[in-house]
């Protein structure tokens, strides 16, 4: 299973993940981003998943892949 | 204005106004990359200029050892008579924390994707207006005649000015940003006439007398702590807005066209891969990122082997950063399909640009506009192409001729 997850004392607000996955994402009224059902990637979406990681300028989410 | 003269050596001497910087930066950056890294200069009073992405990030980073009090270099240093830190005089851009956290959060929810996303309908009407206005026309300049009144009227339309205004806003920014080589007797002079204060203190005095659904009022009506912003504190919020949101994503608008006025194939695959306009997007603000910005040393001490002093100026050059091959693999080549791209066209850590959305939204929506419109144009004429000079960089004028 591929999880992602955002730090939130990494992420300013950049908006990227949410603008590539929203289906993996979301923003706060105060556009801080945080992962959505529990960061689980549906199958389908790992590719998205692996862009919004690669997309992210201040480097605050990451991806773990468990069995 | 004063005559700088002429930079024969970048790593230490360096002026960010030189011509050769204005019409061609990257060589310089690229060869001080290499060379340097850290450049310095006795001009402005002394200032540093870090290129690698890693060094500019690391800055950008660090509030303890660089304020933001001023982040635009100039001859005129902030004086006694400036608001000290951590408010400063346009906050939050010019503020450190703990005040910065406060007075960006209140910002924020106005400019979030979902708000930003209400506005997006207008600025697709904005676009396709100046567009029929050159309906006819073999050369138009897409600087003067499409880009710059994007988000000039965006931003008017935000903050509930007359659109009637636009004029008197783009003397404004021009006073703020572009004369940066005036003499610190000049700029003072300037600012001192008082002109935009009284034209704000218009603005504020008729939101008081009758409110609106936009962003002056909701700035008089924001509370910090409980209490009502200090006036000061609007009207140098409202000027962060006209200066951080105008001439800089006219900037991003008129190099991303003057980039496709040139390569033929770029515009054809935007013309016939519209998907490919989000990384598309990306990739113009990674390449021809226009922001540098600017830090004042908040305490001495040691930068990498550069002996910063306090009150020492740094320019923090975010173009440099896109543009460095440590970072970005070929990072001198525009790659529309660029799939992973970190850039930092929009800061780095808590300084982030606010009006990010803002700018991605108008940035897309006036390429879209304008790809529909027209989809194959050339340059009419490279050498009347010209580029703003100081730390917002982007063409002011740039002749196309329609195909």
């Amino acid at each position: 299973m591929i999880r992602v997850h955002v730090d939130p004392e990494k992420c300013q607000g950049h908006n990227r993940c949410y603008a590539i996955a929203p289906e993996l994402f979301d923003v706060d009224d105060f556009g801080q981003a945080h992962e959505r059902h529990d960061g689980i990637v549906p199958a389908g979406l790992e590719d998205k998943a692996r862009r919004a990681v690669a997309n992210c300028p201040e480097y605050a989410i990451s991806l773990s892949i468990s069995e | 204005m004063t005559d700088h003269p002429r930079v024969q050596d970048f790593a230490t001497d360096f002026d960010h106004t030189d011509p050769q910087w204005v019409a061609d930066p990257y060589p310089i950056w690229d060869h001080l990359r290499r060379e340097c890294p850290v450049a310095h200069t006795d001009r402005y009073g002394g200032a540093w200029l870090p290129v690698r992405h890693d060094d500019v990030a690391e800055v950008a980073y660090d509030t303890e050892h660089f304020t933001s009090r001023t982040v635009v270099v100039s001859e005129l240093r902030p004086g006694d008579d400036d608001l000290p830190a951590p408010i400063g005089v346009a906050p939050p851009i010019t503020s450190d924390p703990p005040f910065h956290a406060m007075a960006r959060r209140l910002l924020l929810p106005a400019f979030s994707p979902k708000p930003i996303a209400a506005f997006e309908p207008f600025t697709r009407a904005l676009c396709k207006e100046l567009l029929d206005a050159t309906a006819g026309k073999d050369v138009i300049d897409a600087a003067v005649e499409y880009a710059q009144d994007i988000p000039l009227r965006v931003i008017v339309r935000m903050l509930g000015f007359p659109q009637a205004d636009a004029d008197v806003f783009r003397r404004f920014i021009r006073l703020i940003l572009e004369d940066v080589d005036a003499s610190a007797e000049q700029r003072q002079a300037q600012i001192n006439e008082g002109e935009l204060d009284a034209y704000l203190e218009a603005r504020i005095n008729e939101h008081l007398a009758e409110p609106q659904d936009d962003l002056t009022t909701f700035l008089l009506e924001a509370e910090l702590d409980g209490n009502k912003l200090l006036p000061e504190h609007v009207e140098g919020t409202m000027v962060l807005l006209m200066v951080a949101g105008i001439d800089t994503t006219w900037s991003a608008i008129g190099a991303s066209l003057w980039h496709l006025a040139q390569n033929p194939n770029d515009r054809k695959r935007l013309a016939t891969e519209p998907e490919l306009m989000d990384t598309a997007v990306e990739e113009f603000l990674r390449a021809y990122a226009p922001v540098t910005m600017a830090r004042l040393v908040a305490k001495d001490f040691d930068f990498h082997g550069c002996p910063m002093k306090e009150g020492d100026w740094l320019l923090l050059p975010f173009p440099a950063a896109n543009r460095d091959p440590e970072a970005f693999p070929d990072a001198d080549q525009v790659k529309l399909d660029r799939v992973e791209n970190r850039h930092a066209a929009f800061g780095l850590g808590i300084h982030r640009c606010l009006g990010s959305n803002l700018a991605r939204m108008e940035l897309r929506v006036a390429l879209e506009e304008w790809m529909n419109r027209y989809p194959d144009f050339e340059l009419a004429d490279p050498a009347a192409v010209t580029w703003s000079a100081g730390q917002v960089r982007g063409p002011r004028n740039i002749p196309v001729r329609i195909l």
